[in-house]
């Protein structure tokens, strides 16, 4: 018996957001895939959500749907189908929103994992994510109650591409009005997202100089990405908080992460989730080469100079 | 007002110790701290006491040795503590720990509001407090960045969302969750030290709370850890020498071919 997967459609300012999708096509390897949105979906949101892999699509009738409203919604539909496994987007919005489906229904939630399977013997998800900082991986189960809830970050998994055509559902939700009131909404148009850039280019205590880090900003705009930094540069008032890369940071998943003058500290690598290392330290000994793909021992700013040269 | 703030004991140091034979964490001799989101949590509970006057409850779920994190709670401007310690709360998942908190709060009298870090540094998960607010029926907000206003009816914060920053109104009772940049805690004062020194921490076992022992620790927990281990560092990295020139140009290089798509 195939297990039924939901997926938390979650829309943002742009639309659906990309997590949608990737659990989307994680969820395909799990079992047969529902993906559930509380407000109404367009044709369009329709027609990407089959395309990434969802089997089913149940489209619900809230225009308006704060973490609270969602909570109370999905726990109705929830109650009504009974699927084995619900996933989410570990967003903001999913954090604050799954904890509170979990303990209404009394059931399990794993955040932030990275990886999920199916066990073949018992038919439950295995759910993998790290824990103390990244220096233990645990694996975790929800034996007893349904659904079994995960959260997992964006760019966890890749999203995929398939001709299905998705049945759809449109349901009515019940929910309470929200006991929460918006008063404004600013958005970060165009402001600087660490959260979502391919490239970054991050600075450390061993930068060295503000002209070092003018310089690391311009190798991160020639590279089309972002500058970030680690909590000492945050702490020590030098870059704004929205720049730093850490557990108490943002988490991060770029394509390329090039740390310049970073030590690798466990707390601050437990944010990073790169495909590739880059890293770039005069120490031999700085714990970051443990981590990086590729190694350069140097001096950041003579190494900011000769790359830059040569970007001319 | 009455203020209750939860609060965590968590190891200072991510190291992860293993006992080799049961994949356990070792956690005897490890150095102690206070959650470093929950010192932002009371340091904001002081501020609101000092601007609408109240009592302020840390409450925490730990072994013994929590009491003194909770006495420097104290020192900082809490007034009283609970300390909620059992065997029977051992091995508690989020929900489990979360239904023994909000036992207790009950007990201790539902307050106007309830603070709490985003997160602890040990487990990472962010979901008691979501978890708390659930169990109480009561709005939770979290990732709050800064309290507007505050009156005895509802409150007014900024909270940091997924694509800038919402300012939102909930009635009390409601729950918050706090980010680092909510404030800077201050240090305690001697007076403040020697207070928590004085003060009568209020222990809660699991008999206290009324709840029967299938909803507690291990037992209450919705999910289990079937194994841990240490992740794989097996890494290759490749290392790029020569002169800085040489290695901005391999560098570059790397980056233009397939290599690190």
């Amino acid at each position: 018996m195939k297990n039924n997967v939901w997926v938390f459609c979650e829309h943002g300012a742009d639309g659906i957001r990309p997590v949608t999708l990737e659990l989307i096509g994680k969820g395909t390897e799990l079992g047969t895939v529902t993906a559930v949105s509380v407000q109404p979906l367009s044709e369009a949101e329709i027609k990407s959500l089959s395309e990434t892999g969802a089997d089913r699509i149940i489209s619900g009738d809230l225009a308006d749907a704060d973490v609270l409203t969602s909570i109370d919604a999905l726990c109705g539909l929830i109650k009504e189908y009974g699927p084995d496994i619900l996933l989410v987007g570990a967003t903001a919005f999913g954090r604050s929103m799954a904890p509170g489906i979990a303990a209404r229904l009394k059931t399990g939630l794993t955040a932030d994992c990275t990886g999920l399977e199916i066990d073949a013997e018992t038919g439950l998800l295995k759910q993998t994510r790290p824990a103390f900082g990244g220096n233990l991986m645990a694996t975790i189960v929800c034996p007893d109650t349904k659904p079994q809830i995960a959260t997992v970050r964006p760019k966890v998994f890749r999203s995929i591409q398939t001709d299905n055509h998705a049945e759809v559902i449109r349901v009515h939700c019940e929910a309470a009005p929200s006991p929460i009131t918006l008063l404004r909404q600013e958005l970060n148009k165009g402001e600087v997202s660490i959260a979502d850039a391919d490239v970054l280019v991050s600075v450390g205590q061993g930068i060295g100089t503000q002209e070092n880090i003018r310089l690391a900003e311009k190798l991160a705009e020639k590279l089309g990405g972002t500058l970030s930094a680690s909590r000492p540069m945050i702490d020590n008032g030098i870059l704004p908080y929205a720049r730093q890369v850490g557990q108490t940071g943002r988490t991060v998943a770029p394509r390329l992460y090039i740390a310049l003058g970073i030590s690798g500290a466990v707390q601050h690598m437990a944010g990073v989730a790169a495909k590739h290392i880059i890293a770039v330290n005069t120490d031999p000994d700085a714990p970051i080469f443990a981590y990086a793909d590729y190694a350069i021992r140097q001096d950041c700013g003579t190494f900011l100079h000769a790359i830059l040269d040569q970007l001319k | 007002m009455k203020i209750t703030v939860c609060v965590k004991q968590v190891p200072a140091s991510n190291e992860a110790r293993l006992d080799p034979v049961t994949n356990t964490i070792i956690r005897d001799g490890a150095k102690s701290v206070l959650n470093p989101f929950d010192e932002h949590a009371v340091e904001e509970a002081v501020r609101i006491k000092a601007q609408v006057g109240g009592t302020i409850t840390a409450v925490t779920m730990g072994i013994p040795a929590a009491s003194e994190m909770l006495r420097r709670v104290i020192a900082v401007g809490a007034d009283r503590a609970l300390l909620l310690t059992d065997r029977a709360f051992a091995g508690s998942d989020t929900l489990a720990t979360a239904t023994a908190l909000s036992a207790a709060v009950k007990k201790d009298g539902m307050p106007d509001l309830i603070l709490c870090g985003k997160m602890a540094t040990d487990g990472d998960t962010a979901q008691v407090g979501p978890m708390l607010a659930e169990l109480l029926g009561i709005p939770h907000i979290c990732n709050v960045s800064k309290i507007v206003s505050i009156t005895d009816k509802a409150i007014t914060v900024c909270e940091n969302t997924d694509d800038g920053v919402n300012t939102v109104t909930a009635a009390l009772p409601a729950l918050l969750t706090v980010v680092r940049e909510i404030n800077i805690p201050k240090l305690p004062s001697i007076a403040g030290i020697l207070k928590g020194e004085a003060t009568q921490i209020e222990t809660v076992t699991a008999a206290d709370l009324n709840i029967t022992s299938e909803h507690l620790g291990l037992k209450g927990s919705a999910t289990r850890v079937v194994s841990s281990e240490r992740p794989n560092l097996v890494h290759h990295t490749v290392v790029i020498d020569g002169t800085a020139d040489e290695q901005a140009k391999k560098l570059l290089a790397i980056l233009d071919s397939g290599e690190v798509r």
